[in-house]
């Protein structure tokens, strides 16, 4: 039953084979065994879920179902669930009890999906390797040496260790894709505005996006297809209709171009990763697809241009954890900035404060045009460039990361080190574009991820390209070995 | 590039964090990697380009001016450290 896809389980329920309640209680026994080892669930919710359980299967027996009716999913604990706690993974938030449903969660509960709890992340969504929690790192479940990524960690993990079959997640520089190639899942980062970012917790603005993290491209589809839409409560959700994702998934991939992007498989890229996605690319043109090379000169250009507009943007979002209103406040004040101060700086961990730092840094007179508006130019000619490539190719496909997960403690004496490692993802955040990250094999039983970029709004196109890739392959099918 | 002490302290005041003194160093040497790193974007001619704020040029949608939230005081104001009165506590401003 834990290994079913998202439209098994739905027909399973559907013919009654098993009922939500059973469902529901065999994950929630999985998470009970597996979590102590992993790490990936901050807050699960036994009894909520059951109660949700319970009220699916009523709808399933009056032959009211929808999608999701009855599936076990679990929320990064990113987005806000009314009157369960919400932390980001900070002790700021650490008795933040969300007073409403984010969009997303509000739609998937709509949609009839059982929560079954809160996943653990790099707190504030800060990280690329889920350390910098205040709960603790996630352990990756094919090698619990490793990192599971970050900052969607505790999503990838659970997922890949079938604690839960589908999770939601957020990329706002990789933090999607990166754990779910590290984690052997697949995952999905939408166009910048195509998911409402209403009541998920801001980190960078302009370059946060929500989606579907799952085991296949298949169950991706099906998630994103609940959580995609236009949101008037989020003042950047693009007014575009969403379409049925699901019944776009049977295209051949005969006559499609894939780009390579020169860059992308330069000195950075390890020599066994490059071995693992030059064989899935193989594939692919198996399939159908014929492959160029591109280029993309400023690729490299995407780091420091990142490290600059989201810090920037952190700085201001992150401004709003003042000890007032919600979340942590410092004993025994006594004035108004101590209040701040304390408040802040005992409640923050060290990553998310040298991103305030440089973010403040950056924006503080004197230096604005050299960092933040350097940044935005460079972030415009980016842009351009994947423009021009999705001229004479449909997709471009590159590695998720240049290696595979890394293994817990060894990048943290030096921020910058782990930068380095999302030389392949930042890209798509500045330029708003949809992004997948899918198995392609391994190396020492440490998952690899290939990624396949597309223009805005092409969800459609990846998701099909991935499920192309899947029916011909079983890379997605692997699964760790936990007891 | 390299951030001083003393502009470290600067930076936190202006961002209400405090920097412990043993930490300074670590800040300090953290920080000024991250600037080193920030600093490849010099060797880069950006004359003449239009800063992208938002990645597909969208602009701020408006809404109607016209009230469409209800009264939740209460409900938001329950998860706050100190309350009175409806009104949020802090330490005394004004004397």
């Amino acid at each position: 039953m834990l290994d079913l896809s998202l439209t098994q389980m739905a027909q399973g329920l559907a013919e009654r084979k098993f009922s939500s309640v059973e469902l529901t209680q065999a994950f929630l026994q999985r998470i009970q065994i597996i979590n102590p080892q992993l790490n990936a669930f901050i807050t699960v919710t036994e009894q909520e879920a059951l109660e949700a359980a319970k009220a699916a299967d009523a709808q399933i027996a009056a032959g009211k179902a929808t999608p999701l009716t009855g599936i076990p999913i679990a929320h990064k604990d990113l987005f806000c669930t009314e009157g369960i706690k919400t932390s980001c993974g900070s002790k700021m938030l650490d008795n933040f009890i969300a007073p409403y449903d984010a969009s997303v969660v509000a739609k998937l509960k709509n949609a009839g999906a059982v929560s079954l709890g809160k996943t653990n992340l790099d707190e504030f969504a800060m990280g690329s390797s889920n350390e910098s929690s205040f709960y603790g790192s996630v352990k990756n479940p094919w090698d619990t040496q490793a990192v599971a990524g970050g900052s969607s960690g505790g999503s990838a993990a659970a997922v890949a260790a079938r604690l839960v079959p589908a999770a939601t997640g957020t990329d706002t520089g990789g933090s999607i894709r990166q754990p779910a190639a590290f984690c052997g899942i697949t995952g999905l980062k939408p166009t910048y505005g195509r998911v409402s970012r209403w009541g998920m917790v801001a980190y960078a603005s302009s370059m946060d996006q929500a989606g579907p993290m799952a085991r296949s491209a298949e169950d991706c589809a099906l998630l994103l297809e609940q959580m995609a839409g236009f949101d008037e409560r989020d003042s950047t959700s693009l007014d575009h209709p969403v379409p049925d994702y699901l019944s776009q998934l049977g295209t051949s991939l005969q006559g499609m171009t894939l780009g390579m992007p020169k860059e992308y498989f330069a000195d950075d890229l390890s020599p066994q990763t490059a071995e693992r996605i030059q064989a899935a690319i193989k594939e692919l043109e198996k399939l159908g697809a014929s492959v160029k090379e591109i280029s993309l000169p400023l690729t490299r250009m995407a780091i420091p241009a990142y490290y600059v507009i989201s810090p920037a943007e952190a700085s201001s979002n992150l401004s709003r954890f003042d000890g007032v209103r919600y979340g942590y406040r410092c004993e025994n004040p006594v004035d108004l900035e101590d209040l701040y101060k304390r408040s802040r700086s005992e409640a923050f961990g060290e990553e998310v404060k040298r991103r305030i730092l440089i973010g403040t840094y950056a924006l503080s007179e004197g230096f604005y045009d050299a960092y933040y508006n350097k940044a935005q130019q460079i972030r415009r000619l980016i842009a351009e460039d994947f423009q021009t490539a999705f001229q004479s190719v449909d997709l471009i496909v590159a590695p998720t990361t240049p290696n595979p997960a890394f293994d817990l403690g060894s990048n943290s004496i030096d921020p910058v080190q782990m930068y380095l490692g999302d030389i392949y993802t930042l890209g798509v955040n500045l330029a708003g574009l949809p992004a997948i990250s899918v198995p392609v094999g391994q190396i020492n039983q440490r998952p690899v991820g290939m990624q396949l970029i597309g223009n805005h709004f092409s969800e459609a196109k990846l998701l099909n390209a991935a499920h192309q890739f899947q029916q011909a392959t079983d890379h997605h099918l692997q699964k760790p070995q936990l007891t | 590039m390299k951030l001083n002490v003393e502009e470290l302290h600067k930076v936190a005041h202006l961002a209400r964090l405090s920097i412990h003194p043993k930490d300074e160093e670590s800040y300090s040497q953290a920080l000024s990697n991250i600037l080193n790193l920030v600093d490849e974007m010099q060797s880069i001619d950006t004359a003449g380009v239009k800063p992208m704020a938002h990645p597909m040029d969208a602009s701020q949608r408006l809404r109607k001016d016209e009230v469409t939230e209800t009264d939740q005081r209460e409900h938001l104001q329950k998860i706050a450290p100190a309350t009175e009165k409806g009104l949020y506590l802090v330490p005394r401003v004004v004397e």
